[in-house]
């Protein structure tokens, strides 16, 4: 069956119809070309394919198309602006924080959502309820990322990555 | 795998999913978060016709306080349980436990209400709902109507929520002052518990009062703990009352045997664990076990 919705891509508007069936995943690869949301494991285990929906970090293996009629969606690609990389990519980029690179997408939209929740002060299962100033240090990131795997085992760079993006350089 | 082909209908109020859910029956499945049961329909461990999503129903979603309960509308994110001020103060086991579900990612879109109905025995909430003793607000063809959580999971993932029944919100009586703590072992980060326990504890006079203690995933539905309860209640907080009271973690209880653990090692996390949050409930410091 066949639904008609509209969302918003990486600052552009599209109207489609898709099968009731199709995942945000999908419906982003597939159907309008964006390919830096990766296929992992595609059961929301993995992260690969964490996107902002409604600047919130989700996992669009898990989200159906059809019941995000009217959505703001930012992938990895949306993430640039005015032809510079956002300042997490670039740190990616600074620290090394890969190796095969399948991860990374996923990993700098999860880092992107996690600095501004971070910000926010939410607290983590890493900081004593209820949070009081929590630093990111290293057990703060490896928990607020626990989403996002690397099966190359790059956290020894994506930690100080995401440390540096915050502003906080890591004490080597 | 793509899941079998279903309708889609995004109700607008509580009246029109149930309408819904009536008319469908048992081929009808409700959408709250997706966070499990995407998976489910994806590997085609169900195959409803219809599926009702609840995300337009604003009513079902946010945190409110009556009187001596404070109210949790079922679509209410993990994310927002986490973060919400009453939940912190009057019932913070289940903040504390929410805090454990999942990954971040996983925890902006699953909802309280959802975990529960689910009702995976492995899941984080279940315990916490039974050790604060929460009401949960159902609502279908019929009215409206409020079961115990200790009566509320029935057997591994099946709940008292009929078919054409919503859980609509739970009702949790405040447990102000209390300390709380959530307790799990498992493998790595975000995986399945193997073992969970809830603890909330009030102390008075450097004696525990009271004391709730209930079990993750010794069972195919919550346990409490009520062997570990009675010996704490009226015995001095210490670390040798606390030793005691967790030997009868794993009394009455039957957990299974699986690829993460044998019964009997179940059993001895039980009691480990139980020491655990017992003693960060009640804190009691320099606690080993």
């Amino acid at each position: 069956m066949k639904t008609e919705l509209s969302l918003d891509v990486d600052g552009e508007p599209y109207h489609l119809a898709v099968d009731t069936r199709m995942t945000l995943l999908d419906l982003l690869r597939e159907r309008l070309g964006k390919m830096s949301p990766k296929k992992g494991c595609d059961h929301g285990q993995c992260g690969a394919c964490t996107v902002l929906i409604n600047g919130r970090r989700a996992l669009a293996c898990l989200a159906l198309a059809v019941a995000h009629d009217g959505s703001e969606v930012v992938t990895a690609d949306g993430l640039a602006h005015d032809g510079a990389l956002h300042p997490v990519a670039q740190a990616f980029l600074d620290h090394d924080a890969f190796q095969c690179g399948y991860c990374t997408p996923g990993q700098i939209c999860s880092a992107v959502g996690m600095l501004d929740e971070f910000a926010q002060g939410w607290p983590s299962a890493a900081t004593i309820y209820p949070a009081s100033e929590p630093e990111l240090d290293h057990d703060e990131v490896a928990e607020r990322m626990s989403g996002n795997l690397c099966r190359c085992g790059a956290y020894a760079n994506i930690v100080p990555a995401v440390q540096d993006a915050a502003g906080q350089m890591a004490p080597r | 795998m793509i899941p079998s082909a279903f309708d889609y209908v995004a109700a607008s109020s509580v009246q029109e999913a149930v309408q819904v859910l009536s008319q469908a029956g048992e081929d009808a499945k409700v959408l709250a978060g997706g966070q499990s049961l995407v998976p489910v329909l994806r590997l085609r461990l169900a195959t409803p016709t219809t599926l009702v999503d609840l995300n337009k129903i604003s009513e079902l979603r946010g945190v409110r306080e009556d009187g001596d309960a404070i109210v949790v509308g079922a679509m209410t994110t993990h994310h927002d349980v986490i973060n919400n001020e009453l939940i912190a103060e009057h019932a913070a086991l289940l903040a504390l436990a929410t805090l454990t579900v999942g990954d971040p990612q996983i925890r902006h879109r699953g909802t309280f209400g959802g975990a529960l109905v689910h009702a995976d025995p492995a899941g984080d909430l279940l315990a916490p709902a039974v050790a604060l003793d929460c009401e949960m607000v159902i609502v279908g063809p019929s009215g409206r109507r409020t079961v115990p959580a200790g009566e509320f999971f029935v057997d591994l993932f099946t709940t008292a929520v009929g078919p054409d029944e919503l859980l609509v919100e739970v009702r949790i009586p405040k447990k102000t002052g209390w300390g709380a703590h959530y307790e799990k072992f498992n493998r790595v980060a975000q995986a399945w518990s193997i073992v969970g326990v809830a603890a909330v504890v009030w102390t008075e006079g450097g004696s525990i009062a009271q004391a709730r203690v209930a079990l993750t995933n010794m069972g195919a539905t919550p346990v409490r703990a009520v062997g570990v309860e009675q010996a704490l209640i009226g015995q001095p907080a210490s670390a040798a009352t606390i030793r005691a009271a967790a030997e009868h973690a794993a009394d009455g209880t039957s957990p299974t045997s699986d690829g993460s653990a044998d019964a009997d090692y179940r059993e001895h996390l039980a009691r480990v664990l139980t020491g655990r949050a017992v003693a960060a409930a009640a804190g009691v410091g320099g606690w080993r076990a």
